[in-house]
């Protein structure tokens, strides 16, 4: 194997233990003395908690424990939320980890029970009687700004948890008086569940003795957990150790270390043994983070042949009722300063005000501010051009940011890597046949029938990111990333990397990358990631930036390991280190390739080290913390055929159709997963899923029996095309890919969804596009001519 | 109050006396310590605990272990037998179809039924044979793609 397999699309060396049920999720964990936890949660949305009364519970067969909030007091502080906004107002509300004298969302804890075994626990929780007082509550974030909403927290004023403001560019006011043409639009981008398939779990082991404790854990960054629980646990970090098992899936929703973590931590250390959780689903929708739940008020300002000129927005973020881990940063770093998209938009103003609602706190979810930002571009930049009467991917190409390769400076300060945005749509058009889908529709008209075709292009901040520019942001941590790598004396390979993929793929694609970089075999190398004691410190798998940060730290350390062989090599080849070459595995001689040391045999040398240069160290290892220059700024076009009948309201996807540029792809097969993944996430949003609350915060989608998740049935096969620009920046110009889908697929199946209805006079319908919204929006607009 | 149960899973006699409310995923898994087979929900909509009970694929929360009293299971662990992997779990890791692993049991449980049922299927079949199994990673294109190819091995080529 050889240097060539850094891009082949390879076989997961993941799989054969998930396709033959061998691999060891967090419930799958079974320690001896082992009890169970399950939490008491509040059934209302908003209510004062007179009494709790624990004592028949207590009593039940194979009951140990039952706390309350009071219970806890000096033994957990509240969860802590992690992104301090700056310059934003930000308040912070306790957020304990059990409630203590009101509960503020269905799902907040107010109790917990350990007992022998999980049908025991279940059994107690019915026998605990808490007496409440309801107070009224609130749901939406418009609503929650408003005055005379219910109040949430006592010292909060208006709900507000921050006020947020992004200013870029030229004097915006002057930038729409001075417009040939104003569109403007309010987009709801409704609550979403993210729904990783495997419930939250965390399984505690605390030793009296040594005061030691660990912690498995359903989480993508079991480094900020360990960092964490020992801040709100007191268990010093050194005496802690997090293991994030097989993790299966997050996107975003195992980020924040949530209040049944601590507690379960909590148990344990009081009781002394191993304690599990595990959530029930319908726990999850109800207190595993949601998604999006903006009200978006925005408009576009440009001249009359589709240039813009400014965009201006105001937005109504509901963070739920508490600031879970890494929230207030999500609807605004992540969001507003991708507000020029791929295009060059001379002035830029939002408003950002994230309310407390009474919900379940919202949080990252696959995309985190960039599907909205893009959606509210994409969706403007479709509007203009229905004003002015041009083809939506004209308009695109009219206020594109041109073509560079290293840097570009957008208004709202960031700097984009590189790019070649008209590239993308160019080769998208031409894979989709977009002048024959346009013929089509056309002929489709005349027959009554109602097809569409909608667009979106996108660029997403990844790679997270400086740390500098992390802590400039407030977010309370670094963003670099670590890897070892350790090459054994038979040449064998370990790679420790910091990050924590959890079906990612990173197993398969980062021994690629050491392939690539030192000319062994894949199979050769184990990657090992998720134990806080065998991995280096490391941030966390979020926001596409495992292979964008933590595959540059790895490929550096290769590198190290390259040029230390190099002087080994050179010195058994009794050669001067500068006559020497290296060529996919092999160090020899400047012309004289026959002679030559492999990395195998360099690794045994410096292991056994009977032989080595004066002053070179033995063993064959090399660590790197990569600190990274700059974002990685991913991009694409994307392109979604529907045809909606308007008879009933129903919205065919015909085709979907994507080209994506994350640089070069280290494993083909593996990006075309995460793309098309990505992509029905996204279209998940746009037609089918939605987080419903009733006015009195109940959560009327409170199972997957309510909650529409995407199926096999009902879906396209999409269409995946790439193109390939290198990040000027990134070792091996890697990008990512693990959103991109997400934040464009939305935009381009609702533009397409609209552009099908032109005909009949629709310009705006509420996601998701069930058939019940889009007939109801038919029979509007037929009203109203 | 516990009754015995004597069931049969991947070729092996278990007899256990439990609870009479307890499903049959949890005999298997919290029980009997298989972990492969896996709870995604509460209410039987994601199959992640998909298997087969005498031959049919069955989601093992929809039914308590007594009602499995005397019948014959087949998880995961023992869908491939002694000799390497099943043509399923072969395309299922050939074709990518799959990502955090998690649904990926119950998935191909759920598509050796739909195989079982229809040996040849078309990919709007395949969609439509496994839509009572969520998979929130992979957009279900490549597990369409891996059920198609498992068809193919086993019908000799057919695709």
């Amino acid at each position: 194997m050889s240097a060539s397999t850094f891009g082949s699309g390879i076989r997961r060396r993941e799989d054969p233990r998930l396709i033959t049920g061998t691999a060891t999720y967090t419930d799958d964990i079974v320690l001896p003395g082992m009890l169970h936890a399950a939490m008491l949660r509040s059934p209302f949305a908003h209510a004062r908690i007179r009494n709790i009364d624990t004592s028949a519970a207590a009593e039940a067969p194979g009951v140990v424990a039952v706390y309350i909030g009071a219970d806890t007091d000096g033994e957990i502080g509240p969860a802590p939320c992690a992104w301090l906004l700056p310059d934003s107002g930000l308040t912070i509300a306790d957020y304990h980890c059990i409630a203590k004298d009101t509960a503020r969302y269905v799902g907040d804890i107010v109790a917990v029970v350990v007992a022998e075994s999980i049908h025991q626990t279940y059994d107690a929780l019915d026998l605990i009687d808490v007496d409440y007082d309801m107070l009224d509550a609130v749901v939406e974030p418009k609503q929650s700004a408003a005055e005379g909403a219910p109040q949430l927290h006592a010292e909060i004023e208006g709900n507000q948890a921050f006020h947020w403001t992004v200013t870029g560019g030229g004097d915006i006011t002057e930038a729409f008086e001075s417009a040939d043409v104003v569109v403007k639009e309010t987009i709801v981008q409704q609550r979403l569940i993210p729904n990783a398939m495997e419930p939250r779990a965390a399984l505690a082991s605390y030793t009296k003795a040594t005061g030691e404790l660990t912690l498995w854990n359903t989480t993508q960054n079991p480094h900020i957990v360990r960092f964490l629980v020992s801040l709100v646990a007191g268990i010093p970090e050194d005496r802690l150790r997090v293991i994030a098992p097989e993790v299966g899936g997050g996107f975003g929703s195992k980020i924040a270390v949530y209040p049944a973590d601590f507690i379960t931590v909590f148990c344990s250390k009081k009781l002394g043994v191993p304690v599990k959780w595990v959530e029930t689903r319908s726990e999850n929708y109800q207190a595993t983070t949601h998604g999006r739940d903006h009200v978006q008020e925005i408009e576009l300002a440009a001249t009359s042949d589709g240039k813009i000129v400014g965009l201006r927005a105001t937005v109504w973020a509901g963070m739920g009722a508490y600031l879970s881990t890494a929230a207030p940063g999500i609807p605004t770093i992540l969001h507003g300063l991708m507000l020029s998209g791929v295009y060059d938009i001379p002035a830029i103003h939002e408003d950002v005000y994230g309310l407390y609602t009474n919900t379940t706190p919202v949080e990252a979810y696959r995309g985190a501010g960039r599907p909205e930002a893009t959606f509210m571009v994409e969706r403007l930049v479709d509007l203009l051009a229905t004003k002015l009467g041009m083809d939506p991917a004209e308009v695109r190409r009219r206020n594109f940011i041109p073509k560079f390769d290293d840097g570009h400076d957008v208004v709202t300060g960031l700097t984009y890597d590189s790019g070649d945005y008209d590239g993308a749509l160019t080769k998208l058009l031409g894979e989709a046949g977009y002048d024959q889908l346009r013929a089509e529709q056309a002929e489709a008209r005349k027959e009554g029938r109602y097809i569409g075709v909608g667009l979106s292009t996108y660029v997403e901040i990844c790679g997270l990111g400086p740390s500098q520019v992390a802590g400039a942001i407030g977010f309370q941590g670094g963003l670099w990333e670590s890897a070892i790598v350790r090459f054994h004396p038979s040449g064998k390979v370990n790679v420790m990397i910091g990050a924590s993929p959890h079906g990612q793929g990173e197993e398969t694609t980062f021994a690629q990358i050491i392939a690539g970089e030192l000319g062994v075999s894949p199979d050769d190398v184990k990657v090992i990631h998720g134990d806080t004691e065998n991995t280096p410190m490391g941030w966390g798998t979020y926001g596409s930036r495992t292979t964008a940060v933590g595959g540059a730290a790895l490929a550096l350390a290769a590198r190290k390991i390259r040029d230390k062989a190099m002087v080994i090599a050179a010195h058994l080849l009794e050669a001067a280190v500068e006559d020497m070459e290296y060529e996919d595995g092999k160090f020899f001689v400047k012309g004289s390739p026959e002679s030559s040391k492999t990395i195998q045999d360099i690794a045994l040398m410096a292991n056994v080290a009977w032989n080595m240069p004066e002053g070179v160290e033995a063993g064959l290892e090399a660590t790197t913390f990569y600190d990274p220059p700059n974002f990685v700024f991913p991009y694409g076009a994307h392109l979604a055929k529907v045809e909606v009948d308007a008879e009933t309201g129903s919205v065919t996807l015909q085709r979907y159709v994507a080209v994506d540029d994350c640089g070069p792809q280290i494993n083909p097969v593996i990006v075309e997963g995460q793309v098309h993944g990505g992509i029905v996430q996204g279209i998940g949003q746009a037609l089918w899923e939605e987080g419903v609350y009733d006015e009195d915060g109940q959560l009327l989608t409170g199972t997957m029996l309510d909650y529409a998740i995407p199926r096999a049935d009902g879906l396209p096969d999409i269409e995946v095309h790439s193109t390939v620009t290198p990040s000027p920046h990134h070792p091996l110009g890697v990008k990512g890919i693990g959103e991109a889908g997400t934040i464009a697929s939305t935009a381009a199946v609702y533009n397409a969804v609209i552009d099908a209805l032109q005909p009949l006079g629709v310009s705006s319908v509420r996601m998701p596009l069930t058939p019940e919204r889009v007939w109801r929006s038919i029979q509007a607009a037929e009203e109203d001519n | 109050m516990r009754v015995p149960v004597s069931i049969t899973i991947n070729g092996r006699q278990y007899s256990r006396d439990v609870e009479p409310r307890l499903l049959l995923v949890h005999l298997i898994r919290d029980v009997l310590g298989l972990t492969g087979t896996k709870v995604g929900c509460d209410t039987s909509q994601c199959g992640s605990c998909t298997v087969l009970i005498d031959g049919v694929a069955a989601k093992s929360c929809t039914c308590l272990a007594v009602q499995a009293d005397g019948l014959s299971v087949t998880t995961i662990e023992g869908l491939a037998g002694d000799d390497g992997l099943h043509p399923l779990q072969e395309s299922f890791w050939n074709k990518h179809g799959l990502q955090c692993g998690y649904c990926t049991p119950g998935m191909i449980m759920a598509s050796h039924e739909l195989l079982r049922c229809n040996p040849d299927p078309s990919d709007d079949e395949i969609r439509h044979g496994l839509e009572g199994n969520f998979c929130r990673c992979t957009g279900y294109q490549n597990i369409v793609r891996a059920v198609r190819d498992a068809a193919g091995s086993a019908t000799g080529g057919a695709q």
